[in-house]
């Protein structure tokens, strides 16, 4: 047990002193999770929004995927993200294996299904009734997708949280397409990882605590903006 | 070394890999308990000031870092496990292996010593003794340098193990040791890992210094024709930065300071056939 403490005083005393490597691991990891969680948004926001409204053939099978893109292993994203960058692969002239670049790509992957999967659940969720009462009262077609959004607030930002969720906890992929370089490509998870395998115990508990602390800020202020406000 | 010539000749030859004049980047595959050891993180950055290169080190099982360099993913590997290293070589994959260093394993294990190995001279008599009486026995079983060099020495003791007291851990050196350490099992370990888990293990050294015990590490040349982009002269730089009197000098101090006893004993420029 006086490992737990070990591992919160070493947290703190990292954060603290500015350690400037935990630093840059710490905001490495914020800068990539972000980006690919923001990449998911903009792609299955509007993808989970069509599906849920729109009819056409194939429709089931479609979201069939969709649902089973949101539980897809992460370390088989990973190694086919890696085969497709490798050298000798189909976008190895891209030269973005082992970059920052690879692990947002094989973030975003894994993110966008939970998103679009999320959203569509939560769209058909709301009562025919409703929309019928918008088209009803004269909702143009953008005017309806926004009030439907702003409708299913509550389970769309649960839909974020979802996603971001997936790829901040990420470690087997990162690992993989990023190659957990000092100073490249190291984020918390990957770093955690290596202290791990070294027997750092105290220090892969240190990265842990951090690592929380940060997801846990970030779904804090998500949190905020889903919840209705009690006046 | 004539096999290894012939690979050079048909890389020069054969498929014209497009070469990398400008490239500053230096792709080094090596083995997880290489990077463990701390090693790199003194060598890599000292290399990378002297010569200007960017060195991504990919740190992972044996297999996978040979594989790696086999398909050309990577310009230069450091590894150790000879054998698995000269069939790279002798098919052409590999070049210009030279050795760099070596460290030691152990062979570990509950203080109270049930197959009754301690100071045992030769490790394969130890692993008869422990298959004799059916103590336990946690084996790395991932192909790392570490299982190949243990699977060795069974077969040398002409013995297979049985299931009933062998378990394969399938993971790294340390978490290996650790289950050897719950479960009150012998295990074979490379000394540096040992020395880095030593206060929270229970496990001590029991046979060591025995020949097949020594742990050889080798720096080996990506064939350019192994796949497009290899950096052929990076993969070289780094290879010849590795046997370098002033890096062997710092090899054969490193440890001191954390362990009191360095980890790698500096080998290059010595006999292949002695190693």
């Amino acid at each position: 047990m006086t490992l737990f403490w070990e591992g919160l005083e070493q947290a703190a005393r990292l954060v603290l002193s500015r350690d400037a490597e935990v630093f840059g691991i710490t905001l490495l990891s914020l800068g990539v999770t972000g980006a690919a969680t923001c990449l998911a948004l903009l792609v299955g926001l509007p993808l989970g929004t069509a599906l849920a409204l729109a009819r056409f053939p194939g429709r089931g099978l479609v979201i069939a995927l969709v649902n089973t893109g949101m539980g897809l292993p992460p370390v088989v994203v990973g190694l086919l993200v890696s085969m497709l960058l490798w050298r000798a692969g189909p976008f190895g002239a891209l030269e973005l294996l082992y970059t920052p670049a690879a692990i947002v790509i094989a973030q975003f992957l894994i993110a966008a299904p939970v998103v679009t999967g999320l959203t569509l659940a939560a769209v058909q969720a709301i009562p025919d009734a409703f929309r019928l009462q918008m088209q009803a009262l004269g909702a143009s077609r953008v005017q309806l997708v926004a009030v439907l959004i702003r409708e299913a607030r509550l389970p769309l930002l649960a839909a974020v949280m979802a996603g971001f969720g997936a790829v901040i906890s990420e470690v087997g992929a990162s690992l993989m397409v990023g190659g957990n370089i000092r100073g490249h490509t190291r984020v918390l998870t990957t770093a955690t990882v290596l202290e791990t395998s070294k027997g750092n115990f105290d220090r892969a508990l240190a990265l842990s605590v951090i690592l929380l602390a940060l997801s846990f800020g970030v779904n804090w202020a998500l949190t905020w903006l889903q919840q209705p406000r009690r006046r | 070394m004539t096999l290894g010539t012939a690979g050079l000749a048909a890389g020069l030859l054969g498929r014209p890999a497009a070469p990398q004049p400008g490239s500053r980047t230096v792709i080094l595959s090596t083995t997880t308990s290489t990077q463990d050891s701390g090693l790199l993180e003194v060598l890599v950055p000292l290399f990378e000031r002297q010569t200007g290169y960017t060195v991504k080190t990919i740190a992972v099982g044996t297999g996978q870092a040979l594989a790696l360099a086999a398909r050309g993913e990577a310009d230069v590997t450091l590894a150790h496990a000879p054998r698995l290293e000269q069939r790279y070589v002798a098919e052409g994959k590999m070049l210009n292996r030279r050795l760099v260093m070596y460290n030691d394993f152990v062979i570990v294990g509950p203080d109270a010593d049930p197959a009754a190995i301690r100071g045992t001279p030769r490790a394969v008599d130890a692993l008869r003794k422990v298959a004799g009486v059916g103590a336990g026995f946690v084996s790395r079983g991932d192909q790392s340098g570490t299982h190949v060099l243990e699977r060795a020495l069974w077969k040398e003791a002409g013995l297979e193990p049985a299931r009933s007291w062998y378990v394969e851990s399938g993971q790294g050196m340390g978490q290996t040791l650790q289950i050897a350490d719950e479960r009150r099992a012998y295990t074979i370990t490379d000394r540096g890992t040992y020395l880095a888990f030593q206060r929270r293990l229970a496990l001590v050294i029991l046979v060591e210094r025995d020949r097949p015990l020594l742990n050889v590490y080798a720096v080996l040349e990506v064939n350019p024709a192994n796949g497009p982009r290899v950096n052929p002269q990076g993969g070289k730089a780094f290879a010849d930065f590795m046997v370098a009197p002033g890096t062997q000098a710092l090899i054969k101090t490193f440890g001191v300071d954390r362990y009191g006893q360095p980890l790698f004993v500096p080998i290059a420029g010595q006999s292949e056939a002695e190693w």
